[in-house]
Formats: structure tokens, C-alpha cells, sequence
């Protein structure tokens, strides 16, 4: 379970998130939308302390996951990171061949045995729906793999080291609307074992994808709840604005 | 006069001057090879000269230059790729990370003549070591060290971001991120950045002259502390302030050829080496 | 271990990163060091001293003076402020025209004496004679003050003798206006060869011809420079003195005309990728009112790549000014202020690169070569600071 009470964070003087509060339940598929640069990005790198690399960047408030404050100064980063997996906007496949993408989390996470890597790398390949389109050629670079195929490859990254919830940042936005599809369908499949959460720009996305919906505005989360009702009945003015807007 | 007409006037200059850098190209390219091609055998690549330079060969010129592109490489290389890492990777925007930038340009700038000087002052004369290979290997290594770093940095800058982000996310650490996703990555134009480096090294002549090169020397070095002979070096010599100019001629363009063909062998590796590397890791 | 291994690692880093920063203070403080070493010698060579007769009235002489009476083009003390008495310029090998070798004494020991007694009976008598030698109180004999270097002569001065004896000449003119006459003309021919093949480069040639001319230019600067000389010795030296007919071909004219070739990568390349850097935008809306695309680059895209030319000029000066080997095999050589580009001029790298190795180490003559580096050195980094200016200033002039 993940869950947030009043976050506060700046880049330099700049206030990006504002008091923000939400719980997130186990296995529920979650998006977050609004207008760019509303900070739904930025809240999602909160849980994988992806910010911590931007220098000059300010944080207040808890961060829980499972209860723990992944921010309190006795977190392990990287251990936090191998249990919240990231997949990121591009496809971002390393420069190596598709089996050494997928083993790279358990390699770099010290793991020295081939069978079990080997074993690991069919699984999520598997998970990930990819298997049958890459397992006749695993030695070859990812960079040949078709960008949908690359994504569903950075998400079978993501699943090899086990995680308990993946972030998706706008994991579609690049790809052509057959890949995304397949996406979708993959996200629908995973939610039964992980906890997701995604920033999407597309709102008809999170209102076929997701559990429950939060709705970002400058710095603040607006509303949060069920998707349907998020979509259908929003209690505030602004989502309604937004949505019709954009459905319109 | 209509202005398609002065367009095409201009355009037909710039082509001809353009051909005429080729065309400078190809004439000094000409010129030795047409004149040196004669005098280069095998002999000439394994003796040592005799006669006062009028004859034999290059041999201790190469072996000191080949001396010397090792020993600066182990200066340079080292240091300049971990400074680079460490500029571009691990330190931020900081004081000494600036306080390094700025040094590296200006270094990149100062002529090899004032590195000459410096060598022979530190490294000869307060260091002790003479005129040596390695006060000569230190020379040349700090004047490439800047087109290392300079290099390395530029090859590790455009590895993108998403690639350390995306082993981040995985639980990999900044070390684990380096050395197995960047390094890799920017590996061929590091490689090519190094080996143009030492192109650099086996042509300069000027921060050598007080550093280690001898004027005659036909005995190989033994130890790092031996003078050597090298092939720029010797080409000044024999150029210049030979015994008999006009009986020294055909020994100089000989080595002039020697020494051209070693930049043109260096620059197409280089670029044949980046193609194929980086064709293996697209 | 996982986290010591990355602690390690990243010192090591750190300790590399700055174990450059401070080798290159070191290089920058050597040169300055020995450079400073230079104003503290005198203008005498050390271990001798001038002496004139006890009732001459000049007190002291600068190093010029010193010089031009040695070498006989000042005759008369009057010219440097002393009676009207003809100048006797004495060297200590003078005196065995005055007396005996048996005079002087077994090994010399009568040999000071000696001297006292000849510069007491001369009265225009100025003696350059090692220290050893001095005559003991003789109240006869005054030795002149030597002095302190004066950093004015040294900027100001007209000659560069560097081994003249008593008062080696350390003038610098001669070497400066060589330096600039050579690079300047370097970038005068270079400079529309450089930029009519960088906008060729960035506007006219095709994908093919670009792969042809990169590499071709690539090369040109990969050619060591002492190639460049000798290419230059032999090929352009002997056609310059044909075409001008000149008594000698090692002219500042060749080195210019070698330079220019040198520096036409530096140029080509900053100008093309300034060019290269004008935005889409600019060239679309300018071909979009009807104007060509020669017009174009004249009148849009030359003006809004000034900077990046105008760096591409500086830093072609910076490498022409630093340039060595080249240089030093086609210029000539000759220590004076040139007057026409057909002459043999010498530059502050080509004097360093002849000199240094007869200049004894810690000496005047190393000292002042080492000045020479600093002056370099500060050539250079004001050119590569004014490039960096230059091109920050992008937009401003337009």
C-alpha cells in the first residue's frame, strides 16, 4: 500500500507539489491526470526517490509504502527501487541484447546464478507478453525490437527484480495506437500481482485502464476517486472542466 | 546584374575554394608520398641511420616514438578518463568541477612549445630526470590529457539520460550505472577520442625537443630514463641541421612519409573503429 | 562491500579530477616562476663586473648603452652623460696587448693588478672583466652598479641578443611584431578560404561531398605541424624566393602562407557549425519573402553566425600565434622588426624552440625564454577567454 501525507516538494523556489495527501490499495491500477506540468509526473518519481537525481530539489511531508517512510534517512534507495519499478515515458532500453536488459536488475543486484537469471528473463519476458515475439532472438540488440516491443521490454525489465509496484510514466505516449493496446491489456493482466500506478496524458487511457483516478492541477491533487465516478460525476468543477474539455 | 546569376558566381567560388582545400590537401599528401616512396623499405623501417643521416634507416626514431606513445598514453589516459567521469557523472556544477573545466580549455589552448617548457623545467631539471622518456612521456601526456578529457567527457554526454535513469529505477547504483550502462555505451567515442589523441602524440615535435629527444641516438632505449629518438623530432633534424642538407633530403622526406602515413593510419582506424562499435551496440 | 566499493570508486574519481585541476595550476605556476626568475638577474652577466676609471662620471649605464659601446656604436662618454673623453672598451683578453704573459705572473695571480693599473692610467676606459679578477681597493678603479632587469626594456626593447656579451639584449619587439605579423597574414589568407568552405560545407554540399570534405579537413589537421615545415622548407620556400625573387625564400610571407593552411581547420570547423547553427526558422522565413539563397546567407545567416565566425577567427589566431616547428623551419629566423612580409622574421614559440637548448638552465637566457612562455601562455588564454565571450555574445549584435 502506498500513501502519502502532505507532500510538499520544490525545484529550487519552485512549489510543484502542494499538500498533497493519497492512499493508494494493493493491487488497484491507478492514474494520475491533468494539464502538463501539473506535477502528476513528479509525484509519481516520488515513490522510487527518482528525484533525488535533480539536483536543488526540496521535499516535506511522508512518503509511506507499506507503512515505511521510504524517505526516513535508514532507506536503502536502491533496495526501495528494486521493489518500486519504474517504466518510463520513451522506451529506454539499454544498449545491450534483449536478454541482458531483462538481467540486468538481478545482475547489478549482485545475482550470479545463470539458471535462475535465465529462468527469471523467460518469466517476465512471459508476463510482459513478449515472449513469443523475442525468444528466437534474445542475443540480438533491443534497439531492433519495434517501439511497442521496446516498451513491453523495459516493463519486462521492471518485472525481473520482482517488484511490488510499477510506476508508469505516460508509457504510451510514444507509440502508435496498436502498441498501445497491447499496453493497455498487459497493464489490465499485471494488476493481478503488482500495484500500478500511471501518469497518462490520454484521459479515455486512465478511464479504460485504471481502479481510481487523481486529478492534478498546478502543484495540487484536486480530486482523487474511483475512476467511474471521476469520469462520470466529479465532485469538483475543475475536473469537470478538464475531462469535458478534453473530451469534448 | 540579376540575382540568380551573383548566386551562382557565389556558389561556384565556394566550390572552388573548397576544391582547393582538397586540392592543398592532396598536393602536401602528393608531394611526400611521390618523394618518399622510394626511399621507404624495409631496411630503411629497421635500421638505424649511418653515414651522418645520409643512409640507413629510422628505426630507433620509430621504436623512441612508439616509447613515447605508450608512456604518454599511461600519463594520459588514466587520468584523463577517470577526470572526465568525474566531471560529467559524479560531480555536480560545484566549484572544482568549474575550477576543472576552465583549466582544461585553457590547457587545450596553451601551445606545445609552453609545455616544452614546462617539462623541461619541472621534469628534466627540478624532478631530475633528465632527458627522458619519461620526462618526455609526462610532457606530451599533460598535452593531450585536455583532448582525453575533452574527449571522454563529450562521448559520455551523449549517452541520454533515460539509460541512467532507467538503471536507477532498477535498483542499480551510480557505480553499477557507470560502469555498466554509460561506459559501455559511450565506449567507441571514447576509443576514437583516444586514438586520435595519440595521433597527436606521435606528431609533436616542439614539447619533446627539451624533454627527451636525442639529436642522434642509434643504441634502443633500455629504461625509462633513456633518451630516445623520434620520428618528428628527426625529421626537424634532418631537415633542418643536417651535416649534408642536400644528401639528408631523400632520408627526410622518407620520414616525412613515415610520419604522415602513421596520422592517416590513425585517423581511418578511428573512424572505422567508431563505425563498427557503435553499429554493435545500435 | 558493495557500498565501500562505491565509496572507493568515487574517490577515485574525485582524487583524479582533482589531481588535474591542480597539474595544470602547477604548469601555470612553473612557467610564471621561472618566468618571475628572469627580473631578478642583473643586467651584467653574472660573475662579471664593468669598471671604469675612479674619476669618470658616469655612474651607471643601461644595459643598451652598455651594449652599443661594446659594439662600438657609442664613441664619446658625452653621449651617456659623462666628459667629453673617447669610450675604451676593455676586455680582460685586451690586456696581453699591454703587457707580457710573464708580466702577469705565474697562473695569473698579478693579473688584477694589472688590470687596476690599466684602468687607472685610462681615462675613457670602460673594463668587462670576470668578478675573480677584480683589482682589490683600488681607488682608481670604480665598478658600475650593476642593476636589476628593468621590465621596460625588456617590453619596450628593440633587440634580441640573447648571448651579446657584457649586456646580453632581451628585447622583445622584434619577436611580438614577428608573431602577429605571421599570424595575422595567416588569417587574412585563411579566412575567406575558411569561410567559403565552411558555408559550402554547411549550405551547398551534399551528404556525399560532406563525407568526402569532413575527413579530408579532419586530416589537414592531423598532419603534424613539423610535416607542415618541411613541406613548407622544400616546397614553398624555394618558390617564394623564385616568384618575388628574393635573396632568401625563409620569409615571414612563408610562414603565413603555412600557418594560413594550418589554421583553415580550426576555422572551417567552428564557422560550419555556426552556420550550421542558424535556426530553421530564420532561413525559411527569409527564402519565404522571396529572397535567394545566396541572399540569404549573406543577408540572415552570415550576420546571425558573426559570433561563431568571429570566434573561429580568434581561435585561428591562437593557433597560428602558438604554432612552432612550422614556423621555426620557413620564417628565417632573424631577430629583427619586420618591415615587409619578404623578410625573415622570428616568433616568441620559433625563438623558445631555437634557444632553450643552448640557454643553461636557471640562467638569464632561459629565464628570459621562460617570460617568452608567460607571454604565450597569456596570449593564448585571452584567446580562448575572448572565443568564449564571443560566442556567449551571440545575439546582442544583431
Amino acid at each position: 500500500m502506498l500513501e502519502t501525507i502532505n507532500i510538499n516538494f520544490w525545484y529550487g523556489a519552485f512549489h510543484a507539489l502542494k499538500d498533497i495527501s493519497m492512499k493508494i490499495e494493493r493491487n488497484t491500477v491507478t492514474a494520475f491526470i491533468g494539464p502538463s506540468g501539473c506535477g502528476k509526473s513528479t509525484f509519481l518519481r516520488l515513490f522510487n526517490r527518482m528525484n533525488d537525481l535533480i539536483p536543488d530539489t526540496h521535499l516535506t511531508g511522508e512518503c509511506l509504502i507499506d507503512g515505511k517512510n521510504i524517505y526516513s534517512k535508514t532507506v536503502d534507495v536502491t533496495g526501495l527501487r528494486k521493489n518500486v519499478g519504474m517504466v518510463f515515458q520513451k522506451p529506454n532500453p539499454f544498449p545491450k541484447t534483449i536478454y541482458d536488459n531483462v538481467a540486468y536488475g538481478l545482475r547489478v543486484d549482485g545475482e550470479s546464478n545463470r539458471g535462475l537469471i535465465a529462468r527469471r528473463v523467460e518469466e517476465s519476458l512471459k508476463s510482459a507478453a513478449l515472449w513469443d515475439e523475442v525468444k528466437d532472438k534474445l542475443k540480438k540488440s533491443a534497439f531492433e525490437l519495434s517501439g511497442g516491443q521496446q516498451q513491453r521490454l523495459c516493463i519486462a525489465r521492471a518485472l525481473a527484480i520482482s517488484p511490488s509496484v510499477i510506476l508508469m510514466d505516460e508509457p504510451a505516449s510514444a507509440l502508435d495506437p496498436v502498441s498501445t493496446s497491447k499496453i493497455e491489456d498487459l497493464i489490465h493482466t499485471l494488476k493481478r500481482d503488482y500495484t500500478i500506478v500511471i501518469v497518462t496524458h490520454n484521459m479515455q487511457q486512465a478511464a479504460r485502464i485504471s481502479d481510481r483516478t487523481g486529478f492534478f492541477m498546478l502543484g495540487e491533487l484536486i480530486e482523487f476517486n474511483d475512476t467511474k465516478k471521476v469520469f462520470l460525476n466529479p465532485d469538483r468543477e475543475e475536473t469537470q472542466n478538464y475531462i469535458t474539455g478534453r473530451f469534448g | 546584374m540579376n540575382k540568380q546569376i551573383r548566386q551562382n558566381i557565389a556558389f561556384t567560388v565556394f566550390r572552388l575554394l573548397s576544391l582547393a582545400v582538397v586540392g592543398i590537401l592532396f598536393w602536401i599528401l602528393g608531394f611526400i608520398t611521390y618523394k618518399g616512396i622510394g626511399v621507404i623499405s624495409w631496411q630503411f623501417l629497421t635500421t638505424a641511420p649511418t653515414d651522418g643521416m645520409t643512409a640507413g634507416g629510422i628505426f630507433p626514431a620509430i621504436v623512441g616514438t612508439l616509447c613515447l606513445i605508450a608512456g604518454s598514453a599511461a600519463v594520459a589516459f588514466p587520468l584523463g578518463i577517470l577526470s572526465a567521469i568525474y566531471t560529467s557523472e559524479y560531480a555536480g556544477d560545484g566549484k572544482v568541477v568549474r575550477f576543472i573545466r576552465i583549466m582544461t580549455n585553457n590547457l587545450a589552448g596553451i601551445p606545445s612549445i609552453v609545455f616544452g617548457l614546462f617539462g623541461m623545467s619541472l621534469f628534466v631539471n627540478t624532478m631530475g630526470f633528465g632527458d627522458s622518456i619519461i620526462a618526455g612521456s609526462l610532457t606530451l601526456g599533460l598535452l593531450t590529457m585536455p583532448l582525453v578529457i575533452r574527449t571522454t567527457e563529450e562521448a559520455l554526454k551523449a549517452i541520454p539520460d533515460t539509460f541512467r535513469q532507467g538503471s536507477y529505477a532498477l535498483g542499480a547504483s551510480k557505480l553499477q550505472t557507470v560502469s555498466r550502462i554509460v561506459l559501455p555505451a559511450a565506449f567507441p567515442n571514447i576509443i576514437t577520442g583516444l586514438i586520435l589523441s595519440v595521433g597527436r602524440i606521435s606528431g609533436e615535435t616542439a614539447p619533446i625537443l627539451f624533454t627527451v629527444a636525442a639529436y642522434f641516438l642509434p643504441q634502443l632505449p633500455d629504461s625509462i630514463y633513456s633518451q630516445v629518438m623520434a620520428l618528428p623530432y628527426h625529421l626537424y633534424v634532418i631537415a633542418v641541421s643536417g651535416t649534408d642538407l642536400e644528401a639528408t633530403r631523400p632520408m627526410a622526406y622518407g620520414t616525412a612519409l613515415v610520419l604522415i602515413a602513421i596520422v592517416l593510419i590513425i585517423n581511418v582506424s578511428a573512424s572505422i573503429i567508431r563505425k563498427k562499435l557503435s553499429k554493435r551496440y545500435a | 562491500m558493495n557500498r565501500t566499493a562505491e565509496k572507493l570508486a568515487e574517490s577515485l574519481l574525485t582524487v583524479s579530477g582533482t589531481t588535474t585541476g591542480i597539474v595544470i595550476l602547477l604548469i601555470v605556476f612553473f612557467l610564471f616562476k621561472e618566468g618571475a626568475g628572469f627580473f631578478h638577474h642583473n643586467d651584467v652577466e653574472a660573475g662579471y663586473a664593468l669598471c671604469v676609471n675612479g674619476e669618470n662620471a658616469v655612474k651607471n649605464l643601461s644595459s643598451g648603452q652598455i651594449k652599443d659601446i661594446f659594439d662600438y656604436e657609442t664613441g664619446n662618454w658625452k653621449e651617456v652623460g659623462g666628459a667629453d673623453e673617447e669610450i675604451v672598451p676593455f676586455r680582460v683578453s685586451d690586456i696581453i696587448n699591454m703587457y707580457q704573459e710573464a708580466e702577469l705572473g705565474e697562473n695569473y695571480v698579478l693579473l688584477p693588478e694589472k688590470i687596476g693599473e690599466t684602468i687607472a692610467k685610462t681615462r675613457g676606459i670602460i673594463a668587462f672583466i670576470p668578478v675573480q679578477y677584480l683589482p682589490e681597493s683600488n681607488p682608481e678603479v670604480r665598478v658600475l652598479e650593476s642593476k636589476r632587469l628593468n621590465p621596460s626594456d625588456f617590453f619596450m626593447g628593440k633587440d634580441w641578443m640573447p648571448t651579446a656579451t657584457p649586456a646580453p639584449q632581451f628585447g622583445l619587439l622584434p619577436l611580438l611584431a614577428g608573431t602577429l605579423w605571421v599570424s595575422l597574414f595567416a588569417i587574412i589568407i585563411a579566412l575567406p578560404l575558411g569561410l567559403g568552405v565552411a558555408i559550402y560545407l554547411a549550405e551547398l554540399a551534399g551528404e556525399r561531398t560532406r563525407n568526402l570534405l569532413k575527413p579530408a579537413i579532419e586530416l589537414l589537421a592531423g598532419i603534424p605541424s613539423v610535416v607542415y615545415g618541411f613541406f613548407g622548407l622544400v616546397v614553398l620556400v624555394p618558390f617564394i624566393q623564385k616568384i618575388f625573387d628574393l635573396p632568401v625564400g625563409e620569409t615571414a610571407f612563408a610562414g603565413s602562407l603555412i600557418l594560413a593552411i594550418m589554421a583553415l581547420p580550426t576555422i572551417i570547423t567552428v564557422a560550419e557549425d555556426s552556420i550550421r547553427n542558424t535556426p530553421q526558422s530564420i532561413r525559411e522565413a527569409s527564402l519565404g519573402l522571396g529572397a535567394s539563397h545566396w541572399q540569404t546567407i549573406c543577408r540572415v545567416i552570415i550576420p546571425y553566425s558573426a559570433s561563431g565566425i568571429s570566434a573561429a577567427i580568434v581561435l585561428g589566431i591562437g593557433r597560428a600565434v602558438g604554432e612552432t616547428m612550422a614556423v621555426l623551419m620557413v620564417t628565417g629566423n632573424a631577430a629583427v622588426i619586420p618591415h615587409t612580409l619578404f623578410e625573415p622574421v622570428r616568433t616568441i614559440p620559433a625563438t623558445i624552440a631555437a634557444e632553450l637548448g643552448e640557454a643553461p638552465a636557471g640562467g638569464i637566457h632561459s629565464g628570459a625564454l621562460f617570460v617568452l612562455g608567460c607571454i604565450l601562455f597569456i596570449i593564448t588564454a585571452a584567446v580562448s577567454v575572448g572565443a568564449e565571450l564571443i560566442s556567449k555574445n551571440k545575439y546582442k549584435n544583431i
